[in-house]
């Protein structure tokens, strides 16, 4: 059974995805290359194995591999299992079959999708042949699918330079993940708090030291923190940097300071942009307080409160 | 019993650099381990395990490269092993190959790590929008500057000490064959004309973003008697950790490094590091981190590293040469890195540095550390067995 958060914990959506790129290497840059031109290649062994696909060292003796080959584009299905509800990026949008194609001439098989009717038009044993994509780029989708096809097994393999023209070295690998994110209890508090622009760190009981954000335990002892303690509003800025590049999700004018400030009470400092005073007036000792826009969760920035600067002393282990 | 001791016999880099198109990530880690092997004089067939280690995932996208890189490294039939300890990933990784031959698991281990930066985005996988945080407003610098800024104000240190590191490392970085960075006309008036990214931290005072492999080959007695070389032998090694943020953290001189090279430096019978060890391959992705490391590895007191860069120290041909090969500021494929100050260091003491050979370097420490100065990993070795 699932176990789902009590309803006062926060829980938001997280998708991370990024488009990775790859350089293929020789071997896998004309195997894509020749799915674009309808062509399948392999590669062989020292021991006289064709593998499809191709790859760079023999996975049994490790040594390199660079004897391609041609092979057919019908095979024969070796094992498969049926996929009722394709997921977002599979390669058929109807139900369809998980198959392994031993291609002709290959003595390995291919991960790919068999396009048929249903679980009963499957077997293990199914002649089937390849289904190109109408566009190919040079990419393994440029399979569309496998479909059945009825023929008698050649075993067909001839050698291969591997050179096309204008061939594929590298391709764009997208990579997503759809996560249920949830910042537990302890940040739950803290952010309540913010709501109201208070800022509540909670003390271990065993170094009453005062985390700000609390975490719900203490890192060094490794206790619950279940005293609540109202910190700041104002505080120091123990150290700093002036950042003259942009950073690329923050939409704030360069230069502009980025400092460690603790607040008053807290036992670490956290992070936060100084404002209200020009950035090459920023010193450590400052002491700032918080202000708050409209819509933020968090403090937009800091700026002075005008007071004389903190000892060094007073904050020094803090920086 | 005692442990079995431990000799790299082997050691393989790829010439590093901005972008390896014309490799597959794994033609890249297979061109570094082929010329571990070859340095050896060892086959596939004479390697017992594989131990390998990279950048957090989310850099790159590989999820199991122990997976995906088995057939490159020869793991058929044999352990393969994968590391996690983000920045300092490639030192944790000799050590736990090392370890390996040390509790006499295995004879003869091939350790490896890699990053292709061209292929990755650091600052993506650093800064996922996670819901309800507050986003780092300042990138990979900002997050280390304030931290500069911090032991410059500790320590009374003159700005221009950052400046005299990364030229002083930029110009070993000419002498190393596979350095990233090849600066032939750069001088310490264009260091200190850079321009200020993170102020304290100037452009030319950052580390570059690297494609590149590094690996050794780690044996036993009877393998360092048949290696066709010098090997250089593991007197020490240690890992740390800590939080990356609690109350009370260090960033200046984090525990876990002092407690780290504490001790590496009891298990080598090392008193006095200064006087002791020869050169040393430390982890500085900006400059000043170079007169923070001396102090947090004890080879100079609290206050005075900057001292040392200062003298001249720390250059090529100074007392204790730091990063001989250019260092991280010349050549950075971040899950390597740790790994690459490893093997320099082993290679100096077997006198196989080439270029920038410290003469007479008899003992030397390999430095790394991660993850917003979170993770620690060290080695001493030495040109000689270990007493025992």
């Amino acid at each position: 059974m699932k176990a789902t958060p009590p309803p006062e914990i926060l829980q938001a959506p997280l998708v991370v995805e990024f488009p990775f790129t790859r350089s293929l290497g020789p071997v896998q840059s004309a195997f894509l290359t020749g799915l674009r031109e309808r062509t399948v290649l392999g590669v062989r062994t020292e021991t006289g194995e064709i593998l499809v696909p191709p790859v760079e060292y023999d996975p049994a003796t490790a040594a390199e591999l660079r004897d391609l080959v041609e092979v057919g584009v019908t095979g024969t299905v070796t094992t498969w299992a049926w996929n009722p509800e394709p997921r977002r990026g599979q390669p058929l949008a109807t139900p369809f079959a998980w198959v392994l194609v031993r291609l002709d001439g290959a003595d390995t098989a291919v991960l790919h999708a068999l396009d048929a009717p249903g679980p009963e038009a499957v077997r293990t044993g199914l002649r089937v042949r390849i289904r190109w994509a109408a566009e190919r780029s040079g990419a393994i989708t440029d399979i569309a699918c496998f479909e059945p096809y009825d023929s008698d097994p050649v075993v067909e393999h001839r050698p291969h330079d591997g050179l096309f023209a204008d061939s594929v070295t590298g391709i764009v690998a997208p990579a997503r993940l759809d996560y249920t994110y949830s910042p537990g209890a302890a940040q739950t508090r803290y952010l309540r708090g913010l709501a109201e622009r208070r800022t509540v760190g909670e003390r271990c009981p065993s170094c009453t030291k005062v985390y700000v954000p609390p975490r719900g335990a203490c890192p060094t002892c490794g206790i619950a923190t279940t005293d609540r303690v109202e910190v700041g509003p104002a505080g120091t800025v123990t150290t700093f940097c002036i950042v003259n590049i942009k950073a690329k999700n923050a939409d704030i004018d360069v230069p502009y300071v980025y400092a460690h400030i603790a607040l008053d009470g807290a036992g670490l400092a956290l992070h936060g942009r100084i404002g209200g005073i020009p950035y090459d007036q920023v010193r450590m000792g400052l002491r700032v307080e918080p202000v708050w826009s409209e819509d933020g969760r968090y403090p937009d920035h800091y700026r002075p409160t005008g007071e004389p600067d903190a000892d060094y002393d007073t904050y020094k282990e803090l920086l | 019993m005692p442990k079995e001791p431990v000799a790299v016999v082997g050691i393989g880099q790829t010439k590093h650099v901005a972008a390896r198109h014309d490799v597959s990530i794994a033609g890249l880690v297979r061109e570094a381990a082929v010329r571990a092997l070859a340095d050896a004089e060892l086959t596939w067939a004479d390697i017992d395990a594989v131990v390998i280690g990279k950048a957090p995932d989310f850099f790159e996208g590989v999820m199991m490269p122990e997976l995906y890189l088995a057939d490159a490294l020869g793991a058929v039939g044999k352990p393969m092993l994968r590391v996690h300890t983000a920045g300092s990933v490639g030192g944790s990784t000799a050590l736990v190959a090392a370890n390996l031959v040390s509790a006499r698991v295995h004879r003869t281990v091939l350790t490896l790590a890699f990053e292709k930066q061209s292929e990755s985005n650091a600052m993506w996988g650093l800064s996922l929008p996670v819901p309800f945080q507050q986003p780092l407003l300042a990138g990979a610098g900002g997050f280390f500057a304030p931290h500069v800024r911090a032991y410059m104000r500790r320590t009374g240190a003159p700005d221009a000490v950052g400046s005299l590191v990364a030229y002083k490392d930029r110009r070993n970085a000419l002498k190393n064959p596979y350095a990233h960075l090849h600066e032939h006309d750069l001088t310490l008036e264009k260091v200190q004309a850079s321009p200020m990214l993170w102020d304290p931290i100037r452009y030319s005072e950052t580390c570059p973003s690297s494609d590149g492999a590094c690996a050794m080959v780690l044996t036993d007695r009877e393998g360092a008697a048949r290696a066709p070389r010098p090997p250089a032998w593991v007197h020490g090694g240690a890992m740390r950790s800590e939080p990356t943020l609690f109350a009370g953290k260090d960033f200046v001189s984090p525990r876990a490094g002092r407690d780290c090279a504490a001790d590496v430096y009891r298990q080598a019978g090392i008193t006095d590091p200064r006087r002791e060890i020869d050169a040393v391959e430390m982890y500085v992705p900006f400059s000043w981190y170079e007169p923070m490391w001396l102090e947090n590895l004890g080879f100079a007191e609290e206050g005075e590293g900057w001292k040392l860069t200062e003298a001249g120290v720390t250059e090529l041909d100074g007392d204790l040469p730091v990063n001989p090969s250019g260092g991280v500021l010349s050549t950075n494929p971040i899950g390597a890195s740790g790994m690459i100050r490893f093997a320099e260091a082993a290679l100096q003491v077997r006198g196989a540095a080439g270029e920038h050979q410290v003469d007479g370097a008899r003992r030397a420490l390999g430095h790394a550390y991660g993850g917003g100065a979170q993770f620690f990993s060290m080695w001493l070795v030495g040109d000689t067995p270990p007493a025992g």
